[in-house]
């Protein structure tokens, strides 16, 4: 069954008829980003409203895979049963050349963890269930069919004119969270330009209905019997949707390749039959760039609105949650005047930091797929030829590295003896506590996790006494018999200790509500 | 570990002539492929990064 895409109500704002008072924060988009970060400011009692120009969930699946670390954040945001009970969940990727596979990977062996390595889930059920969400919280002001016709700001904040069917108004903002995606109106009205490459490359995204017994798994090829010369892409969705990515060359006329007549021999091939409904089909270029800051002032850009990359990885959707999750507990802190401005420059060198891993990835991946020609081409050809025999070629074969949390460079206290997968700015593992999930206990606050000793009332954390278990113990204690971890709001490991003192933790607490670590 | 320029090779003129005997009768395109898998087949027996890009920076010196 095609996705019923029933328009929200408009409703007509109260702005058209008298001043509104002024809003801690506007959020612009209401696509999966946006409608997080409005959730997510909600969860640390901060208001917002939400705009969004349309009223309608996303037309199409786009973003599907959702990671581990996007299912954790989703948990926080109410919507994580939702999106594991209709999502199909998967950890293996199997890449193929012409007809042979060539390598695989599964991405998280373990099973001892809250969430699994990925869902697929279309964009349009992710943004139902957050708008389900917000509407049940009475803090998020959703509005649509408001349109954003201006941004201005001074030092005191912004001013956000905005268009409706009734006609125009003004909402004044202390900040304006700019999610309004990769072609960001907003970012165009502050005369703000992206950096990076754009490579010249078409690809045919298609969603197919069909029933199928291909397994839940990532499948990838470079040059298929069916798609000569060219890589493809294969996803099971819901709803027995499946998603098909096509590579098309730089020549391909996108008017033409999108016509179903076109579209539909194309997929049969893949498929091996006809007995498929075309569901939705797309034609996409792909950029790698990012805006060189994401914090301007009193406007802040969030998800695609402030980095792309080529969909090859799924850091696209994956990042833009992780900037909700790192920008939520800070604007909720300065807004309650609990920490300094300053701490928003620390969300801003983090995010950039993520973007660029995700940035370096994705154009790597990109290269691999759609080498230039002369010696790139030829060294990706061979790659693939000797991969088919010899065991070290299949790790350079990259058909994308899947989205996975960057480190954060924070330099907060750390010590050698414990495991590096819980190093400072990393998010703090996943481990089972009797019948529930660590994860679960984390996050919202500061929270000193004392494992295997005491360490008495800490300033400014709640403090959670763990017993080292076998999966504690390896992902954090290692060698050490005991260890004190201060994980932050979003879950990320700010500092770690092998002596319990409370003064230590109560200073990095302190560092980080004023913007120095 | 870095990169060895001193002599290394057990049998230099050996080596030398099995290289030119692995291209033998082989086109432009297929000897430019040829070395494209050696130097993939060499570098991953020596995979120090470090060492790999000193050997890169050399050969790019020329």
């Amino acid at each position: 069954m095609p996705y019923d895409y029933t328009p929200y109500p408009y409703v007509a704002p109260p702005g058209l008829s008298a001043p509104e008072a002024r809003k801690p924060v506007v959020i612009v988009g209401a696509g999966p980003i946006g409608l997080a970060m409005a959730i997510e400011l909600a969860n640390h009692g901060v208001p917002s409203v939400v705009l969004d120009d349309n009223d309608v969930v996303s037309v199409g699946s786009r973003a599907i895979c959702w990671s581990k670390r996007s299912i954790e954040i989703f948990d926080r945001l109410g919507i994580g049963d939702r999106s594991m009970e209709k999502g199909v969940t998967w950890t293996v990727g199997r890449t193929f050349h012409r007809d042979k596979e060539v390598f695989n990977f599964d991405l998280l062996p373990e099973t001892s963890y809250k969430r699994p390595a990925f869902i697929n889930l279309q964009q349009y059920y992710v943004e139902e269930y957050l708008i389900d969400r917000a509407q049940e919280i009475d803090l998020i002001d959703l509005r649509f069919k408001n349109r954003v016709a201006g941004v201005t700001q001074d030092v005191n904040g912004a001013r956000v004119q905005i268009d409706t069917p009734d006609g125009r108004y003004v909402l004044e903002a202390d900040y304006v969270l700019a999610c309004d995606g990769a072609k960001s109106p907003v970012r165009d009205m502050l005369g703000l330009d992206f950096e990076g490459v754009v490579f010249e490359e078409r690809f045919l995204i298609a969603d197919i209905e069909m029933e199928g017994d291909f397994p839940s798994e990532r499948w990838f090829w470079f040059e298929p019997p069916f798609h000569t010369g060219q890589s493809a892409l294969l996803h099971k969705q819901p709803d027995n949707i499946y998603r098909i990515d096509l590579q098309l060359g730089w020549e391909a006329d996108p008017e033409e390749e999108r016509k179903p007549e076109n579209v539909i021999p194309r997929i049969e091939k893949v498929v091996g039959h006809s007995q498929f409904r075309l569901d939705w089909v797309s034609v996409y270029t792909f950029q790698c760039r990012r805006l060189a800051k994401f914090v301007h002032d009193r406007v802040i850009f969030v998800g695609d609105s402030a980095h792309l990359v080529s969909p090859f990885g799924a850091r696209g959707g994956n990042g833009g949650l992780q900037d909700v999750d790192a920008l939520g507990w800070r604007l909720a802190a300065v807004l309650r005047g609990k920490a300094k401005p300053e701490v928003l420059e620390r969300f801003d060198l983090e995010r950039q930091h993520g973007a660029d891993e995700n940035i370096l990835n994705s154009s790597r991946a990109t290269r691999f797929m759609t080498p230039a020609p002369g010696a790139e081409r030829m060294f990706r050809d061979e790659v693939l030829r000797l991969a088919g025999s010899l065991p070290f070629a299949r790790t350079l074969v990259n058909s994308g590295r899947l989205s996975v949390p960057c480190v954060y460079p924070l330099e907060g206290p750390d010590t050698e003896a414990l495991p590096a997968m819980s190093r400072p700015g990393s998010v703090a593992p996943d481990a089972p506590l009797g019948a529930r999930w660590l994860i679960d206990r984390l996050g919202g606050r500061m929270i000193v996790l004392a494992i295997g000793c005491d360490i008495g009332p800490v300033d400014g954390a709640e403090v959670l006494q763990l017993e080292p278990t076998r999966e504690i113990r390896a992902r954090y204690l290692g060698e050490a018999d005991h260890a004190i971890y201060l994980i932050r709001p979003d879950q990320v490991v700010a500092g770690r200790w092998t002596m319990p003192d409370p003064a230590w933790v109560s200073a990095t607490i302190k560092d980080i509500w004023e913007g120095r670590a | 570990m870095s990169l060895v320029t001193d002599p290394n090779l057990s049998d230099a003129d050996g080596f030398y002539a099995d290289l030119l005997a692995a291209h033998r009768e082989l086109s432009e395109a297929e000897s430019a492929a040829l070395n494209a898998r050696l130097v993939l087949i060499l570098a991953n027996h020596v995979g120090d990064r470090a060492v790999l890009a000193e050997a890169l920076r050399l050969a790019r010196v020329g």
